[in-house]
């Protein structure tokens, strides 16, 4: 097997459990969704084609809050624009022209970068693209189950909110084992946290990336 | 929200996420990038990490809120760090929030 082949493989069983765990995020997406006005198709198709959990979350519960279209967008950018830095991580491990590269920046989802980020500023693109291969199939089946089942179902009670902070605590806790690391997220939970209230959703993620700039230093 | 709201809405979030996703390796092009990114970049995993649990977790909205659900995602994390498989603590974050919600 070539090694592309297998990194993809590898790739695909690493992806595996967050697939699962992003089964219960997207159908928790679903309900939501239909609680929010959309019709299934809708959702499911957004679903589809955004294929970004957190952007998806954001965007719904601006307009089902009664915000517009544009504010929600908005929302959706900013909470996406970590993906800014990841791609420009990502770049020097991507070969083609541009087309190429725009298209391989697109399976980019937190748990396959983190799983495809070598430690030295590397990444092994062909596991990145087989982790995020299971999590995209799971991502649309489980936004259909919530999606269908939704009206059914009361989002709320089942505590289905909890379930996507969750999903990145799975994440986060094996990025603990290091002291610098545990460090830079305290202080960027501290900068999230301080933020919170007095700027829109998104921002304060983006602020707190910057705490990454910490590496700087030596 | 409309019919003609939703597929705005739809058409907007693909558009902002397919053009930021494909800026970085775009603009960047192949060109090896200096030894200090390389330590930014391992940097920025637990700085967004971090950052996205405590806005879902700690916020309703624009607002600071702790509740049932901030319980379920830190029972979640307390599992975790035990070793608990994610797909278990997703449903423990559920169970744990579901379960404090229903005795409230």
């Amino acid at each position: 097997m070539s090694p592309a082949r297998e990194s993809f493989r590898r790739g695909v069983r690493l992806g595996f459990p967050f697939a699962t765990a992003g089964l219960l995020v997207s159908a928790s997406f679903g309900v939501l969704a239909v609680e929010a006005g959309m019709s299934a198709v809708q959702a499911i198709a957004m679903s589809a084609i955004v294929f970004a959990g957190s952007a998806q979350f954001a965007a719904i519960s601006i307009v089902a809050t009664g915000g517009t279209v544009a504010a929600a967008v908005g929302a959706a950018a900013l909470m996406n624009s970590r993906f800014l830095p990841m791609g420009m991580a990502l770049a020097p491990s991507l070969p083609g022209g541009a087309p190429l590269r725009a298209a391989q920046g697109q399976p980019i989802v937190d748990a396959s970068w983190v799983m495809a980020n070598l430690g030295d500023g590397r990444f092994d693109r062909h596991l990145l693209f087989g982790s995020t291969a299971p999590q995209y199939v799971t991502w649309l089946g489980g936004t259909a189950l919530g999606a269908l089942a939704g009206g059914a179902l009361d989002a709320q009670a089942l505590g289905l909110d909890a379930i996507f902070p969750a999903f990145f605590m799975g994440l986060l806790i094996p990025e603990l084992r290091s002291r610098v690391n545990a460090a830079v997220a305290l202080a960027a939970a501290l900068v999230a946290l301080s933020l919170i209230e007095v700027t829109p959703p998104g921002v304060p993620v983006l602020a707190a990336s910057l705490v990454a700039l910490w590496g700087l230093r030596r | 929200m409309s019919d003609a709201t939703a597929w705005a809405l739809i058409a907007g979030c693909a558009v902002v996420t397919f053009a930021i996703k494909a800026a970085g390796p775009v603009a960047l092009g192949g060109r090896e990038l200096p030894d200090w990114f390389g330590r930014v970049v391992a940097l920025l995993a637990p700085a967004l990490l971090s950052a996205l649990i405590v806005t879902q977790a700690f916020a309703d909205g624009e607002e600071l809120a702790v509740g049932a659900d901030t319980a379920g995602v830190a029972a979640a994390g307390a599992a975790l760090w035990r070793g608990v498989p994610i797909v278990a603590a997703v449903l423990i974050a559920a169970g744990v929030t579901a379960a404090l919600r229903a005795v409230a």
